[in-house]
């Protein structure tokens, strides 16, 4: 944005344009004031939180090192797994649902907007939640968490995927359509070539997030790592949570920094 | 060219295959198996666990709409809400100067990797590990979560932040500079315009996502609907967890559409 | 102008009656285009910008569907066709476009390939497992084209010469009864432009295919075409051999009309 573009920029604005701006602002204002007006915080918790915070962390160091080959590689493993499982399971449900989603592939309005419902039900339920709701229905273990980190992943994947799809350039289409193909051909020839790349970029970007997802599914009992803390906390074994938190952490950083590697090459 | 020329000695290579994709697909399929193995996730426990589930979902239906439990039920969202809100404003101010601080074009190495680092542990630890951790500092309630979610929100904003003043257009930056301005008009005049409009977007996507992440750290204790949802799930009062659910789903879809709309306002 | 059926080559030929299309209702883009084409020899079809030449051709192969009128291949219809009707008439027509269209991540045999989509069953397609005939016929298309080398290249390492030549072999992979080409060369640099004319006039003729081209470059249309249709407002307004070609009829198709859509 260069001067000039300032400029333009404020004839841009209609007056509805403003307005809204406005009406943004104050309403921002309004809804910091009455949040913390009315939000029930106890002043002198607020105070003590940095102390306490600290402390918590005093208690956590040095870490419990012994811990790790007991019970946190074993975790650590079935949480890369549930994580990975999860994943694959969800690109493949998400794939027909965001083809129904894309509007240049279904004409439909009614299946369109089904589909956008589906993925957004999913996106909009934590996979904390859906773990929950999968351990009532499978029990306490990791089957339980793949499938919650899969019902959570589709609304991610689909709504990305049924973006891309609906990017891409409609003049190969057009062409492939012209030489009588059938509309499974179009997809696999026309739009799969084009979309591929986004694919893998979408997939592997929700594979890092579920790595830091799964972390947590042990709390409610879905399997990996957090079984561990969650035991570890309710002991009060400060030294082992503190080794948990270090691994998650180191665990995170590398599958973040493996994905964007590969990411950057694909794209 | 005469057809005998034409014709190779040897057939020529029309649809080479890669053999790279092929062993990366049979190694995904391979571990696939592996992987389903290690977690004992057999047939045998799925069909089970459908039956369950169809029990589980006839508990479910018809959501539960009695006036106590929908009073429990507002309650709870709005404490969300101001969870939500309060975390977005607070964690967005501070994440102003942290991107500041992170970006490589402003700053010295020093000052930025420093910052770097510290946006790089808010991210790594899931909302809900980072809420614990304060629940047990500052006692169970919303400060806890409201804290969770400004550590979550920073992580986030600074880092989408220090990326976009990182790709900003230096010439004007330079424009400034040279009228002999202060490090602080250079930041007023030659910075922040151009990244304003994005850092609003990413305030509004953020404020969306602890709109999501406030409904679930009031499972581990950290106030809000998340926390409704947990007592209701283990009380096994499966009919008024739908309704927090779809409740849930309602409020997120309004928010994202709101979202969005914030973010066209601001282009 | 005689009316279309009764002329001597309508058997056999493309004949269009009354073609109209509006896409906005009461603002027509071509109206009541009466053509006959025979089964051999190159076309041109000339006008301004937004005169429907694109359209016109675009209802050939019912990529736009006409709000009136009617179309005639060989005796069968054509408008009005749907599903595995459509797909199989327009198996029968190949097409090259203006900007090219290829599938830019496939290589270059794919992308002639995919001309073969019309006739070959999706399962095959998706694990490329095309009959030999078809690899063979593409081979000899890449041949006739000059880009036998860049067979497993992909298309988007091509310059936009090449990558109009591989759409040119794509069409007439599909072994056409007839050849449309829309705009081909409005992309592509005055030099490449008459290689490229040259080239789909020498490849169609070869295979006895009748060519439709929409051209806006007339002396491209009077070098390579032995009939020159022109267009004007939706309307033709021209329709002879391109040696009778006049300035006051191309004055007529492009001189003082409005030049918008």
């Amino acid at each position: 944005m260069s001067t000039p573009s300032i400029r333009r920029e404020w004839q841009r604005f209609t007056l509805a344009e403003q307005l809204g701006r406005y009406a943004v602002y104050l309403f921002t204002v309004v809804a910091v004031v009455w949040a913390a007006r009315y939000v029930e915080i106890i002043p002198e918790f607020l105070a003590d939180a940095p102390a306490q915070t600290l402390d918590l962390f005093r208690r956590m160091w040095p870490f419990d090192w012994g811990h790790y080959a007991k019970s946190v590689h074993g975790a650590l493993i079935e949480t890369f797994h549930i994580a990975t499982l999860g994943t694959l399971l969800a690109i493949l449900m998400a794939v027909p649902v965001a083809l129904l989603a894309a509007r240049n592939i279904t004409a439909s309005r009614p299946l369109n907007l089904l589909a956008t419902l589906i993925l957004v039900s999913s996106r909009s339920v934590n996979s904390l939640v859906w773990a929950l709701l999968f351990v009532a229905v499978f029990g306490p273990g990791a089957l339980a968490g793949v499938l919650a980190i899969a019902f959570r992943s589709i609304g991610f994947v689909g709504k990305l995927l049924a973006e891309a799809i609906e990017e891409a350039r409609p003049g190969p289409i057009e062409a492939l359509t012209a030489t009588g193909a059938p509309f499974a051909s179009v997809i696999t020839k026309g739009y799969w070539p084009e979309v591929e790349p986004s694919f893998w970029g979408i997939a592997l970007f929700r594979w890092d997030i579920n790595i830091r997802e799964s972390a947590v599914l042990g709390l409610v009992g879905a399997g990996g790592i957090g079984v561990a803390l969650d035991a570890a906390l309710n002991n009060l074994y400060w030294d082992q949570v503190g080794l948990i938190l270090a691994v998650i952490f180191v665990v995170v950083i590398a599958t973040e920094i493996v994905s964007t590697a590969i990411r950057k090459r694909i794209l | 060219m005469s057809e005998a020329a034409q014709v190779p000695t040897a057939p020529r290579a029309a649809l080479p295959a890669s053999w790279l994709r092929r062993a990366g697909f049979i190694a995904l399929g391979l571990y696939t198996l592996y992987a389903f193995s290690t977690l004992e996730i057999t047939f045998d426990r799925f069909v089970r666990g459908l039956d369950q589930g169809a029990k589980f979902l006839a508990r479910m239906w018809p959501p539960n709409v009695e006036p106590s439990k929908l009073a429990l039920l507002s309650q709870g969202m709005i404490e969300s809400i101001q969870i939500a809100v309060l975390a977005t404003f607070v964690g967005v101010l501070l994440s102003l100067p942290l991107g500041l601080l992170a970006a490589r074009n402003l700053v010295p190495a020093a000052v930025s990797w420093t910052a770097r680092g510290i946006i790089a542990l808010c991210r790594s630890f899931h909302p809900v590990i980072v809420a614990i951790l304060f629940v047990k500092a500052v006692g169970f309630g919303a400060l806890a979560g409201i804290l969770a979610l400004i550590v979550a929100s920073m992580g986030f904003v600074s880092k989408l932040f220090a990326e976009a003043i990182e790709e900003m257009n230096l010439k004007q930056v330079e424009a400034v500079r040279a009228t002999g301005a202060t490090f602080w008009g250079v930041l007023f005049i030659g910075v922040l315009p151009q990244v304003i409009a994005r850092f609003v977007g990413f305030a509004a996507y953020q404020l969306d996502s602890n709109l999501r992440n406030s409904t679930m750290v009031g499972i581990v204790g950290g106030g809000g609907i998340g926390a409704t949802l947990f007592t209701a799930y283990q009380r096994f009062d499966y009919d008024f967890v739908l309704t927090i659910l779809i409740v849930i789903i309602a409020v997120i879809m309004v928010s994202e559409i709101a979202s969005a709309w914030l973010r066209r306002v601001f282009q | 102008m005689t009316s279309a059926a009764d002329s001597p080559d309508a058997r056999g030929a493309l004949v269009l009656s009354k073609l109209s299309k509006a896409y906005v209702a009461g603002k027509p883009v071509i109206t009541d285009i009466d053509l006959a084409f025979s089964a051999r020899g190159i076309t041109a079809i000339i006008g301004p910008s937004g005169t429907g030449k694109s359209t016109l051709i675009r209802c050939i192969n019912g990529l736009v569907t006409p709000t009136s009128g009617e179309i005639l291949f060989k005796g069968a219809r054509l408008t009005g066709l749907t599903g595995q009707a459509l797909r199989a008439a327009r198996r029968r027509i190949g097409m090259v476009h203006q900007e090219y269209n290829l599938v830019e991540r496939l290589s270059v045999m794919e992308n002639v390939l995919s001309g073969r989509l019309g006739y070959v069953p999706a399962w095959r397609a998706w694990l490329r497992k095309f009959p030999q005939s078809d690899i063979d016929r593409a081979f000899e298309l890449l041949d006739a084209i000059g880009l036998a080398d860049f067979a497993t290249r992909r298309a988007d390492q091509l310059s936009g010469g090449q990558r109009q030549r591989v759409g040119i072999a794509r069409a007439l992979v599909q072994e056409p009864e007839l050849l449309l080409a829309d705009e081909p060369t409005s992309s592509l640099d005055p030099k490449t432009s008459v290689e490229i004319v040259e080239l789909i006039g020498r490849l169609a003729g070869a295979r006895d295919i009748p060519v439709i081209i929409n051209i806006h470059n007339v002396e491209l249309a009077r070098r390579f075409a032995t009939r020159i249709i022109g267009m004007a407002q939706g309307r033709v307004v021209f329709d002879g051999r391109a040696a009778d070609l006049r300035d006051r009829h191309l004055a007529e198709i492009y001189g003082g009309e409005s030049w918008i859509e």
